[in-house]
């Protein structure tokens, strides 16, 4: 007995070897493991042996058929294997193909500034405030310490709105977005942290450096207690964020009617690093802002007592921002919108 | 300004390098923009005397001149007229560099030989050394000028470029300069008072001043000067001018131009004799007079610009230009030179509407004192009586209605430190103010001062004026940097800034490039947009002085300008393209300012999905357009409904209104076939435009959280067959009015040869599903049967088999 379940095991072993395919599997499970099987036969007939017998000849037929089992399921296993495999194999793509349009748009390239510079003062404490392209010319000169015929109104040259007249005031595109101060200062109430973004619009020919319309964003601080020291804190904070940590900054004195004292700010040449090139005209240093202790006189003006209050103001034009970082040396650029243009940024 | 540094060192010791003048002045206030130095490249050319002049052997117009250079001695060639024994003049060697005379190119000097006479170096004229243009003769130098020393070392200068700041008239003037170079650097000022003898007769009894019009006048003087001969100014003066930028004409005008230069007066010489009636009237200039100023042109002048008569006829435009009636010519003899003191504004009215910029006028437009007046009529007529001889009259005339006392400001020393946030000492302060010419005196607390300002400042009136000069002599970097502070201002944005930022996003991550164009545009432009001419509505607002016709009004709408981007960038690029502008359009209103509506544009052309290796292009259609409106809105939250628009500029049938409660918020359709046709497409353009200001309430509400269904939906599809005319909208309506009906969506819209004439097909999927509990069909089975019920009685649909 002990014999035959040898002989068994080792005909089906040699068998299983020699299968190439899943169904044969089938066919020899049910051979050597099926009901009609050797194998089974033998266990069946466990019950006519004596007990001894038995228990010797059904121990090993078990061992033999859970063997059988095992290999069995290896080699299905092997077969899945090499099924996997060739499967695989035939779902092959070549990964090199574009991939599937995903079209992303781009903000143009003064939005972008405008927003990165919004974002640096919003973190100080500043709020975003916008006024009107089409103002009185009070707003955008005589509450700024510009009357009429003053050498200053020389450098703003002027586009003047045909548009109905109100109580002395003559419409105008504002020349700088320094006119929202005028009008921040008049409505709201210190503690005050605006920045006012915008267009603004110059009667100028256009060419390389000019063009009729740009952007500038000034900033307005109104509270007791705010000094010089303050402004110099928060210019020198966006000129970190703005263009690095390492780029040395310069304050000089400058003149704007509507500050006292009055500031230019400049950062280290960005090409020559300081040592003078043709972008900074020799000079290795390049003008980024104006800036200011804000004149008493406009404050009065506009209704804040400037003896309580300190106040600063600074304004910055923005194409010049990209322009430089980009080494872009046509300002037209920005207005042309040529696609191949804005797709860059 | 253009500040010559050896004429700086007259009024104040120079120890820095020019570079150090330049940066001290530039960071307090007076920017230095380029730096000409003159004798930069006179390396090899040394001051010589000529000891003899001898015929060149073979060429008659040349000479052999034979030049002392105190340890040596050269023999050259040249062909100039002006060679005398004795005279000393500027030697180049050989490997100098020189400006060439003809082709006005820096040159290496070479050994030549000239008609077969070796020469090896040349005597210079002017233009070769760079100082002027004369080219006639040689470069003549005074006789006292040092034999054999570098040339550079005798006349070598450097030139300052300075920028003025329009409220320092004060250093538009040498002696500006040199103050502001003195209080920066620690040194002192010295301008000597000019003195000159007085010996003609009593200028009262040759001329009578009389100031008409105080208000644009403050101050007239006058000083006589006869027996006066017209010549060349000498080379000192001339090279000073020259390297401020000024020609030299006669010793007179330069004169008056040298003292403008020096004290930052503005004079004017008149041809006394020329002046009528011996008299000076300063007057406002009758409407519609006619004048001819001195350059020859004939100017009419208006009421609100000041002259300055004789007793007939206007004299010269105040504070301008002079009168070519009362110019100094050869045959002046006699000279009444004038120093006054203009109304700014006035002065800035007459320079600009007559569009005459010159020295004199930038100087009195930006205010300077009146007290100017009197030290720098002195100095000329000085120069005047020594350099064009004459006889000076007694006396002068100073007529002065104007004149007013200035009161000193207060400054407390505390304000220093409110306005910088930095505590400077008392000496400080004072050093500071005293070296650029301020009285200061302490009050009795010493912790205020009287400060008196110097009278050629007319830019300081108050406290903070004097910290900003504080603040700019001790440096501006000496001021601490310092961050803002508590308390933080409460914040209130604007919600349509957040509106603004999540359209322009949405639309970026949807594949759509935003442009900015200009907010101007033409009348001609905004009538392209129309299929039938006719007037604009609204009329766009107009500029009154447009810089050009293309840019002659304001934008009443995003399209125009997008459109003409949309055009340009077609040229070049083929596929599909999305564009869109957020920004202002301008409509007019009867009072106030202009409206100013916040506005949003798209435009789209081209494939919506374009051809790759993975199939065929999808075209671009009113669905994609729409559909860009229905995301936008979507994620806002937004429900709008789209009917039946009216847009002109857009495909009569074609197009949709956008609105929401009965407001509209925009439009999307096709561009009419004649605007694309205007704006040379060949291929349907779709727009969508939204009005931001309109949009904005409904993007604010409150939105209520919605649980996720528990219970699964259960799914139907159904295809209808409906009358052509009967639209999507009829059909959801229906179905959307059932109960259980969660989503209806359309899948398939067919219409062709599977249905009758006249009719379409429409597939839609149903959802139906319960927030209580799992569905079953017999739940479901019935609500549908209602549904087709309903929509065959109300639309005559029939299920298609």
């Amino acid at each position: 007995m002990q014999e035959q379940l040898e002989e068994i095991r080792l005909k089906a072993l040699g068998e299983l070897d020699r299968i190439n395919d899943v169904p044969e599997l089938e066919s020899w499970r049910v051979r050597n493991l099926g009901k009609k099987s050797g194998l089974t036969r033998i266990l069946r007939s466990l019950a006519s042996l004596s007990l001894d017998e038995r228990r010797a000849v059904g121990a090993r037929a078990n061992e033999v058929k859970s063997s059988l089992e095992d290999s069995l399921e290896q080699r299905r296993q092997a077969f899945h294997e090499v099924q996997l495999a060739e499967f695989v194999e035939r779902e092959a793509i070549d990964i090199t193909l574009p991939g599937r349009s995903f079209p992303l748009g781009h903000l143009h390239s003064i939005t972008q500034t405008l927003r990165e510079i919004i974002d640096i003062f919003v973190s100080m404490g500043f709020q975003v405030v916008e006024g009107p392209d089409v103002e009185w010319d009070y707003y955008n000169f005589e509450a700024l310490n510009i009357p009429e015929e003053h050498p200053a109104r020389d450098n703003m040259a002027t586009l003047w709105v045909d548009s109905p007249a109100s109580k002395g005031m003559v419409p105008l595109l504002r020349t700088h977005t320094t006119s929202v101060s005028a009008r921040v200062i008049e409505t709201m109430k210190p503690p005050i942290r605006v920045i006012e973004p915008g267009r603004v619009y110059r009667y100028e020919a256009t060419d390389v450096t000019h063009t009729p319309m740009f952007h500038q964003i000034d900033a307005l601080a109104v509270d007791k207690g705010i000094t010089m020291a303050d402004l110099k804190g928060t210019l020198y904070e966006f000129a970190r964020r703005f263009f690095g940590a390492d780029r040395r900054v310069r304050f000089r004195c400058d003149y704007f009617p509507f500050v006292e004292p009055g500031v230019e700010m400049a950062i280290e040449c960005l090409v020559c690093g300081g040592s003078g090139c043709r972008l900074c005209a020799n000079s290795g240093w390049i003008e980024i802002l104006g800036a200011g202790m804000t004149h008493p006189q406009v404050l009065e003006r506009g209704g804040i007592d400037p003896e309580v209050y300190g106040s600063f103001a600074l304004g910055i034009g923005i194409e010049r921002l990209p322009m430089l970082r980009y080494g872009i040396d046509d300002i037209r650029l920005f207005f042309n919108n040529d696609l191949r243009f804005l797709r860059q940024f | 300004m253009k500040v010559s540094l050896e004429w700086l060192r007259q009024y104040v010791a120079v120890n820095q390098p020019p570079s150090e003048i330049a940066s001290r002045l530039t960071l307090a206030g007076h920017e230095v923009g380029e730096m000409q130095a003159i004798g930069g490249s006179w390396e090899g050319i040394v001051i010589g005397q000529i000891t003899e002049v001898n015929p060149h052997p073979n060429a008659d117009r040349l000479r052999l001149v034979t030049v002392d250079l105190r340890t040596d001695r050269q023999t050259v060639v040249c062909g100039a007229p002006n060679l005398h024994v004795g005279d000393k003049v500027p030697f180049a060697s050989v490997g100098a560099q020189l400006i060439d005379g003809h082709s006005g190119e820096l040159v290496r000097l070479k050994m030549a030989k000239i008609r077969g006479v070796a020469s090896s170096g040349m005597v210079c004229s002017e233009k070769e050394l760079g100082i002027s243009d004369s080219h006639e003769g040689i470069m003549v130098l005074p006789a006292e000028a040092p034999l054999g020393t570098p040339l550079a070392d005798y006349l070598g200068d450097v030139v300052f470029d300075v920028e003025v700041t329009p409220n320092r008239p004060d250093c538009l003037s040498v002696i500006g300069i040199a103050r502001e170079v003195a209080a920066l650097t620690g040194e002192s000022l010295a301008v000597p008072e000019a003195s000159y003898e007085e010996t003609g007769l009593p200028i009262d009894q040759q001329i009578s001043v009389e100031i008409a019009d105080p208000d644009l006048c403050p101050r007239y003087c006058a000083t006589l000067i006869t027996g006066v001969k017209l010549a060349e100014s000498p080379r000192w003066m001339q090279r000073r001018l020259l390297a401020c930028g000024q020609r030299p004409i006669n010793n007179i005008v330069d004169i008056t131009n040298y003292v403008m230069l020096e004290y930052g007066q503005p004079l004017h010489a008149f041809d006394y004799n020329l002046l009528r009636g011996k008299r000076i009237i300063v007057r406002r200039a009758a409407e519609g007079e006619v004048f001819v100023t001195l350059d020859g042109v004939e100017r009419m002048l208006s009421g609100n610009m000041l002259v300055i008569a004789d007793a007939e006829r206007a004299v010269a435009l105040a504070g301008v230009m002079g009168g070519a009636n009362s110019e100094v010519t050869e045959e002046t003899t006699a000279i009444l030179l004038e120093a006054a003191n203009f109304n700014p504004g006035s002065i800035h009215y007459t320079g600009r509407s007559l569009g005459l910029a010159s020295e004199a006028n930038a100087r009195f437009e930006r205010g300077i004192r009146p007290e100017l007046t009197l030290p720098a009529v002195r100095q000329a007529t000085r120069l005047i009586a020594e350099l064009g001889g004459g006889e000076v009259a007694r006396g002068l005339v100073d007529v002065y209605p104007g004149k007013h006392e200035h009161e000193p400001i207060l400054l407390p020393t505390e304000k220093v430190r409110r306005v910088l946030g930095v505590e400077f000492s008392l000496d400080q302060i004072v050093g500071a103010l005293t070296s650029l010419g301020f009285e200061c005196k302490t009050s009795a607390s010493a912790s205020e001062l009287w400060v008196t300002v110097p009278y050629w400042r007319s830019d300081v009136h108050q406290a903070v004026d004097l910290v900003e000069e504080v603040a700019r002599i001790i440096g501006y970097d000496q001021i601490p940097s310092t961050l803002l502070g508590e308390p933080l201002p409460r914040q209130n944005p604007e919600p349509i800034l957040k509106l603004k930022q999540e359209l322009t996003g949405s639309l970026v991550g949807g594949g759509f490039e935003e442009v900015i164009t200009y907010s101007l545009t033409s009348r001609e432009m905004l009538l392209k947009l129309l299929p039938e001419p006719h007037a604009l509505e609204p009329a766009p607002v107009r500029l009154v002085n447009p810089m050009t016709v293309e840019q002659g009004c304001l934008r009443s709408n995003l399209r125009v300008n997008l459109m003409t981007v949309l055009e340009v960038n077609r040229r070049h690029e083929q596929g599909a393209i999305r564009l869109f502008e957020q920004g202002k359009v301008y409509l007019p209103r009867t009072e106030g300012l202009p409206e100013e509506r916040e506005m949003l544009c798209g435009l789209l052309i081209g494939a919506r999905q374009e051809k790759s290796w993975r199939g065929g292009e999808e075209a671009v259609d009113f669905f994609a357009a729409k559909g860009v409106v229905e995301g936008l809105l979507g994620r806002l939250g937004v429900a709008a409904s789209f009917e039946p628009g009216q847009d002109e500029s857009l495909h009569p049938s074609r197009q949709a209104a956008l609105g929401i409660e009965g407001n509209r918020l925009g439009v999307v359709g096709e561009l009419h076939p004649k605007v694309l046709k205007a704006f040379d497409f060949d291929e349907p353009v779709y727009l969508f435009e939204i009005d931001l200001g309109a949009l904005l309430p409904f993007t604010v509400g409150h939105r209520m959280f919605q649980p996720i269904p528990r219970f699964p939906p259960i799914v139907r599809d159904i295809a209808l067959i409906v009358d052509a005319a009967v639209t999507h909208l009829q059909v959801q309506d229906i179905v959307k009015s059932f109960p259980l009906v969660t989503e209806v969506d359309i899948f398939d819209v067919y219409a062709g040869e599977q249905v009758p004439g006249g009719k379409k097909s429409l597939a839609y999927r149903i959802t139906y599903q319960s927030v209580t509990q799992t569905l079953t069909d017999e739940q479901v089975n019935p609500v549908q049967q209602k549904i087709l019920d309903k929509l065959s009685r109300e639309l005559g649909a029939t299920l298609r088999a």
